[in-house]
């Protein structure tokens, strides 16, 4: 079997099991995987940006502009089905990223990373300031049909997690046939030496843009699941510390897989939810230290797991 | 036969140094051509002029009589000029195979661009074992860039420029870094490659038995200008270019303090 059918094939077994988990998942177990996915699409976005050797503290500008966009959809042009308003989430960041790519794409390192939660910042300034959009309340965002059903409100919360899955699945099953093409190569190769791509004949700025925006696109159509499953946007969607914490998870996921991300994303809820409720006053630090662990004994991420017990067997 | 590259007045100045002063160069299809001289002479500085690294002050470059002046490395390269470096350019988290595969799936996705490779329809896959092959790199295969030793790395970067076929290839110091015995089977390995598909080659070089070995003719680089331009044996038995680049007495002058 080739690496990419056994992906695939991987991914299924995934998408099949959080299916027949749903049922008897618990409410708050149902949206906190929903979320979950969610941020493991942005981390995913991540992920393929990291691959090209860059870090963005700005995913928060991609994720926002998705929810909004598929608030927006919703609100003012009557698009009331969960699927479109997804769709149009992750065209409308790739759009922003396309536009932005054009500066982005010139930079690299500390640079890139901090012009991205620049533009990140400027959309937060935005948001907050316009009123039309709720100012710093934002607003309330429902589905009102889900596949053509009427969102009822149980029918709404497992179609938006089967939304999210399905979503997911395609996105990994997408990013892991694009890394293993021709112009997805050029992602560690760039990485490594740009000096040598551009002599092999291909445009470093132009592989990068690429790459910006397929993470963009991933990411709004993460921000636009996030919307659906609270049912509510605010301007924090694209305020920095949100793009931190896409910054984390893709850290501790690390670059290995495209199921990583995923993972790291669900750990993290779960990770948040119990220092939540078992140290309400000191959770961050008990983020902080899960990050240093990883840090100091997982620095290939979460994923590195499974291949250092691999290579012990081998 | 024709020319393939044409360098005319080609001058390049980094404030006040001058590292390369009114440079004509005239190069035939089909030819191997040793560029000599001495650290700082303006080899280097001449493959990085003539594959778009560094904007030429003043003159003109036309390859394949079409001016390419002024225009990107990934242009030039497109229109069939590659290079390797003297330093190992490889992408170190690469495996060898990998390494090759990149170059070739560029030119696979742009196949209308890459006017000058003649690598027509051939996979990209197949080309990169073939390649392996042929430079012996095969046992390298599946390793790292980064973990190969220098002389492999530096065999990886050469078959990385030629595996895509260009029409001219300007190879930057092919031998450096690689042990004295290895170097004759080194250049025979290079060159047999591209010979057989007629290939111009032009090399830095600094070991002169392979230039006499390997060339028809020599360029011989001093503080910027060709001083000498001919075939190899007269270039090699040049006063001057024994004095300047060789660095042994010319026999009239034999016993002169240096």
């Amino acid at each position: 079997m080739t690496p990419s059918r056994k992906t695939t094939l991987g991914l299924g077994i995934a998408l099949l099991a959080t299916g027949l988990l749903a049922p008897v998942l618990p409410k708050w177990a149902l949206f906190l995987v929903t979320l979950s996915i969610a941020k493991g699409l942005v981390a995913l976005g991540l992920l393929l940006l990291m691959r090209t050797g860059l870090v963005s503290f700005g995913q928060g500008l991609y994720f926002a502009t998705g929810a909004y966009a598929a608030g927006v959809a919703s609100d003012a042009f009557h698009i009331g089905d969960a699927v479109p308003m997804v769709l149009l989430g992750g065209l409308a960041a790739a759009l922003v990223a396309a536009v932005l790519g054009i500066l982005l794409a010139r930079y690299r390192a500390i640079f890139f990373a901090m012009l991205s939660l620049a533009f990140s910042m400027i959309l937060y300034g935005l948001l907050v300031k316009s009123s039309a959009l709720g100012s710093t309340d934002g607003f309330n965002v429902a589905p009102r049909t889900i596949f053509g059903l009427a969102a009822g409100s149980a029918l709404g919360r497992y179609g938006v997690y089967a939304i999210a899955a399905l979503v997911a699945f395609g996105s990994a099953v997408g990013v892991d046939r694009y890394l293993r093409s021709y112009l997805g190569r050029l992602a560690p190769a760039v990485r490594d030496n740009e000096l040598r791509v551009e002599y092999m004949g291909a445009s470093v700025r132009n592989v990068v843009h690429i790459n910006l925006v397929i993470a963009a696109l991933l990411t709004g159509m993460g921000g636009a699941i996030t919307a659906l499953a609270v049912g509510h946007i605010d301007p924090e969607m694209a305020y920095w510390t949100t793009s931190g914490e896409f910054v984390f998870v893709a850290i501790l996921s690390g670059t290995t897989s495209v199921a990583a991300p995923f993972a790291g994303a669900l750990l993290l809820e779960l990770l948040r939810s119990f220092a939540y409720e078992h140290a309400p006053n000191t959770w961050q630090l008990v983020m902080g230290s899960a990050m240093l662990a990883v840090i100091l004994f997982l620095p290939d991420g979460l994923w590195s797991v499974f291949r250092r017990r691999r290579k012990a067997r081998a | 036969m024709s020319a393939i590259l044409e360098v005319t007045g080609l001058v390049k100045s980094f404030g006040a140094v001058t590292a390369a002063r009114d440079i004509h160069v005239s190069v035939d299809e089909d030819s191997v051509v040793g560029l000599i001289g001495g650290n700082g002479a303006g080899k280097t500085t001449f493959l990085n002029l003539v594959t778009g690294y560094l904007k030429p002050t003043a003159g003109t470059i036309r390859f394949q009589g079409r001016d390419i002046t002024g225009m990107a490395p990934r242009r030039i390269t497109r229109l069939g000029m590659c290079r390797s470096f003297q330093i190992p350019q490889v992408f170190d988290s690469l495996t060898a195979y990998e390494n090759l595969l990149v170059g070739l799936g560029i030119v696979s996705m742009g196949r209308r661009a890459f006017v000058g490779s003649q690598l027509g329809v051939a996979r990209p896959e197949a080309v990169a074992e073939e390649t392996l092959e042929r430079f012996h790199l095969a046992e390298y295969r599946d390793e790292p860039a980064s973990v190969l030793p220098e002389g492999i790395r530096k065999l990886l970067d050469i078959a990385m420029a030629l595996a895509v076929k260009p029409r001219i290839l300007l190879l930057d110091e092919p031998t450096s870094g690689v042990s004295a015995d290895e170097k004759f089977a080194l250049m025979d390995l290079v060159l047999g490659a591209i010979r057989a598909d007629k290939v111009t080659v032009l090399f830095v070089e600094h070991d002169m038995d392979i230039v006499r070995r390997y060339t028809q003719r020599i360029l011989a680089f001093y503080d910027g200008k060709v001083i000498a331009d001919a075939d190899s044996a007269t270039v090699l038995a040049d006063p001057e270019v024994r004095r300047l680049v060789v660095g042994e007495p010319a026999p009239d002058d034999r016993g002169a303090p240096c």
